[in-house]
């Protein structure tokens, strides 16, 4: 099985052809998104970071704005500054560039104002477009390709049939040399213990355990119960964390795991892999795309309309009712499983299939509608491990 | 006969109904593609609730995607509505 992608100068292959303009702080935000509106096939990551971050919280923001950069999906990328933040244009770019592909960068302050900063960056990003249009796709194996591994508005339905369709075109990709990347740690409290198992090494397992178990007492002293469930998820059918967390890894299938990655890291190696990170849809999906992932499924029970600016985010729902309300917002109708028309197997594979449409260019539903969202996970002290066991620090620093 | 429940596992003790069953429903257990038996409901079960598939003893697992999700607190007869009131978390038993 094979999709249609862009070869990258440091051997990745992108699924999207992308011209990322990407402002290193609030203020050169506007500029970005005028020179994005000049250039077709472009994106303007606006976000409001870039000044006043400090240790933790500036590699973070400076690591998933280069990351972003970085991601396959982008052929280009140019930065713009103001040019007195802290998370400089030119500390981006300089990251970015490390994958070989076109990258500049520039300030608003050194550049004459922001319309003549819209003006050259504008030169800049059509030069790069130019550039970008002469490259051919090429047909590559599903083992250049990183599946990003979303759930969110989840219900019932989620862990019972749409999650376990994930998992069998998830475990196909990574049976093919290819990887996947499970986020959202919050979401494992539960079946910490059957993750661990899966391990390739016992010390990331133990690991987990620890984690999970120093997390949920931590929230416990400031009175949250993290092994508590919903009860939404009781009238919905769900008993107990771990019937809950275990419908949400399925989506992981059987494969055995790589190890654990900080937000926004790229996997070593290919195969599957956990990004430790709390799990707010956006902010999770801008970590898989940091992390290098081209595409995204994202199932829903409920629904959602969330995508994301630099990967496609493919929507899969196996709620009857969403598909009445909200169907004109999901991709992958999964409510054939419930019906019994289609197998956990046979849905996984038409998902495999949907993956492979949209790496060859079929535009997702949120693509069509423009959805561009894009979030950074901060450091908040109810995550802040790091500061309680040196052993967690890699994933909170 | 239309599908009214899903077994994710062929080791789950359990399973999950795919509509709203009446007490005294008779329904098919298809594992693996297999029938394997009926199973009358002993009290209704709501959409997408849990259904014994066999006995189950107090304090003994409960097994879903063919992992433990809980112990029963009392013992369970095949073909009762699984919840709340009769299983609980590994973790506050």
């Amino acid at each position: 099985m094979n999709f249609l992608g862009y070869k990258r100068e440091n051997g990745s292959i992108g699924i999207r052809n992308l011209i990322a303009i990407i402002p290193s702080v609030i203020c050169s935000a506007h500029a970005a998104q005028k020179i994005a509106d000049a250039i077709p096939n472009s994106v303007c990551l606006t976000h409001p970071y870039g000044c006043g971050h400090f240790g933790a919280d500036w590699r973070r923001i400076v690591n998933n704005l280069a990351g972003l950069g970085k991601n396959p999906n982008v052929a280009a990328a140019l930065v713009v500054g103001l040019g007195c933040e802290n998370v400089t244009s030119k500390f981006i770019a300089k990251e970015i560039e490390k994958t070989g592909k076109p990258t500049q960068f520039m300030d608003i302050q050194k550049s004459g104002g922001t319309e003549k900063t819209i003006k050259k960056g504008i030169e800049i990003a059509s030069e790069m477009r130019t550039n970008a249009d002469q490259l051919k796709k090429q047909s590559f194996g599903l083992e250049k390709l990183v599946l990003g591994l979303e759930c969110g508005g989840s219900d019932a339905t989620s862990g019972l049939i749409a999650n376990p369709a994930v998992g069998v075109a998830s475990d196909t990709i990574v049976k093919a040399g290819g990887t996947a990347i499970l986020p959202e740690f919050i979401e494992w409290v539960g079946t910490e213990h059957n993750l661990a198992k899966r391990c390739v090494k016992p010390e990331d397992g133990e690991l987990l355990i620890e984690m999970i178990d120093t997390f949920t007492s931590e929230a416990q002293k400031q009175g949250y119960n993290m092994r508590m469930i919903a009860p939404g998820n009781i009238r919905g059918g769900l008993t107990t964390i771990e019937e809950k967390a275990l419908g949400t890894i399925c989506k992981a299938g059987k494969a055995p795991i790589q190890g654990l990655l900080s937000y926004g890291e790229p996997p070593p190696v290919p195969g599957l892999w956990l990004m430790v990170e709390p799990g707010l849809d956006v902010e999770s999906m801008t970590g898989l795309a940091s992390a290098g992932a081209q595409v995204c499924t994202f199932t829903t029970g409920q629904g959602t309309p969330t995508g994301n600016a630099i990967m496609p985010v493919i929507k899969i729902s196996g709620n009857p009712e969403t598909m009445e309300t909200m169907g004109s917002d999901i991709d992958l109708d999964a409510t054939a499983i419930l019906s019994g028309k289609e197998t956990v197997d046979s849905f996984g594979l038409k998902i495999l299939e949907e993956i492979i449409a949209v790496a060859n260019g079929k535009a997702t539903i949120a693509e069509k509608m423009g959805h561009q969202e894009f979030a950074i996970w901060r450091l908040p002290i109810m995550f802040n491990l790091g500061g309680m066991s040196k052993k967690f620090e890699r994933f909170f620093d | 006969m239309t599908k009214k429940a899903i077994i994710l596992h062929p080791d789950d003790n359990v399973a999950t109904v795919l509509e709203k069953l009446e007490e005294g429903t008779e329904i098919e257990i298809e594992k693996q593609n297999k029938l394997i038996e009926k199973i009358v409901t002993t009290k209704k079960i709501p959409f997408l609730h849990k259904i014994a598939l066999i006995d189950i003893s107090k304090g003994a697992p409960v097994i879903k995607y063919g992992q433990i999700i809980g112990k029963a607190t009392m013992d369970i007869k095949k073909g009762d509505h699984v919840h709340t009131k009769n299983l609980v978390s590994w973790f506050y038993s």
